[in-house]
């Protein structure tokens, strides 16, 4: 009766492994669209803004100018934006960029592990890391009213 | 019964549990295709929605907002 108890917990505990403000950012494997590099959303000294978008969500369209303007107005103050493509066809990607040119770094998940480590919940989501590596702050879709707040957090981070 | 036949039926009840697979925010991209939508065409089903909730005194309960990703 122990062991059927204690496996059930095992397993409720699986489901449970949530990534939560505080919690350290996992590790994955990216790449950039551009050139195939290797790309780290564990930058030691910088803030890291890192978005899960896909081109068929209609949201993750509304967020690439303020991602790109914040990306360019913040770029000197060591912040740095990764948005991470999930897109199956990579070519739907390449399109819809060319409708929405953005400044700052897209990458590629290349194993497809990253969303599962980050514990994706919507598209788009987004995770604010600190200087640290930690994840501060889980945005979970986006609406143009929420752009000041996002702004605060990252300048507040910025100013740690 | 006995009960290791109850145990037996149980982990089969077990079993059939991995057959459960939902679908992840970031594999809706073919789900959230304008061919996927149950309603081909937004602005007449909500003026046909209108007209409905007008004569049969009644509204709500059609659908529900978003576009598959998740988010609202």
């Amino acid at each position: 009766m122990k062991v059927l108890m204690f496996c059930c917990l095992w397993l409720v505990s699986l489901v449970c492994q949530a990534i939560e403000p505080g919690s350290p950012a996992p590790a994955c494997e990216l790449k950039k669209l551009t050139d195939g590099s290797e790309v780290s959303v564990n930058q030691p000294g910088k803030v890291v803004y890192v978005d899960f978008w896909a081109s068929w969500c209609g949201p993750c369209a509304q967020s690439m100018p303020f991602m790109n303007e914040t990306s360019e107005q913040l770029k000197s103050k060591n912040f740095e934006v990764i948005a991470i493509n999930l897109d199956e066809d990579v070519q739907a990607a390449r399109e819809f960029l060319e409708k929405y040119p953005v400044k700052f770094t897209i990458a590629t998940n290349p194993d497809g592990q990253c969303p599962q480590l980050f514990d994706v919940q919507a598209m788009p989501s987004s995770y604010l890391i600190d200087r640290s590596g930690k994840i501060r702050h889980i945005q979970l879709g986006f609406h143009e009213a929420e752009k000041a707040l996002i702004r605060e957090k990252i300048e507040k981070l910025l100013a740690e | 019964m006995f009960r290791w036949q109850f145990g037996v039926m149980g982990l089969l009840c077990l079993s059939l549990t991995g057959c459960i697979q939902a679908i992840s925010p970031w594999e809706r991209g073919n789900l959230a295709k304008p061919q996927m939508a149950l309603e081909t065409d937004p602005l007449d089903s909500t003026l046909m929605n209108h007209t409905f909730s007008s004569k049969e005194a009644a509204s709500g309960g059609y659908g529900v907002g978003g576009g598959g990703c998740g988010c609202n």
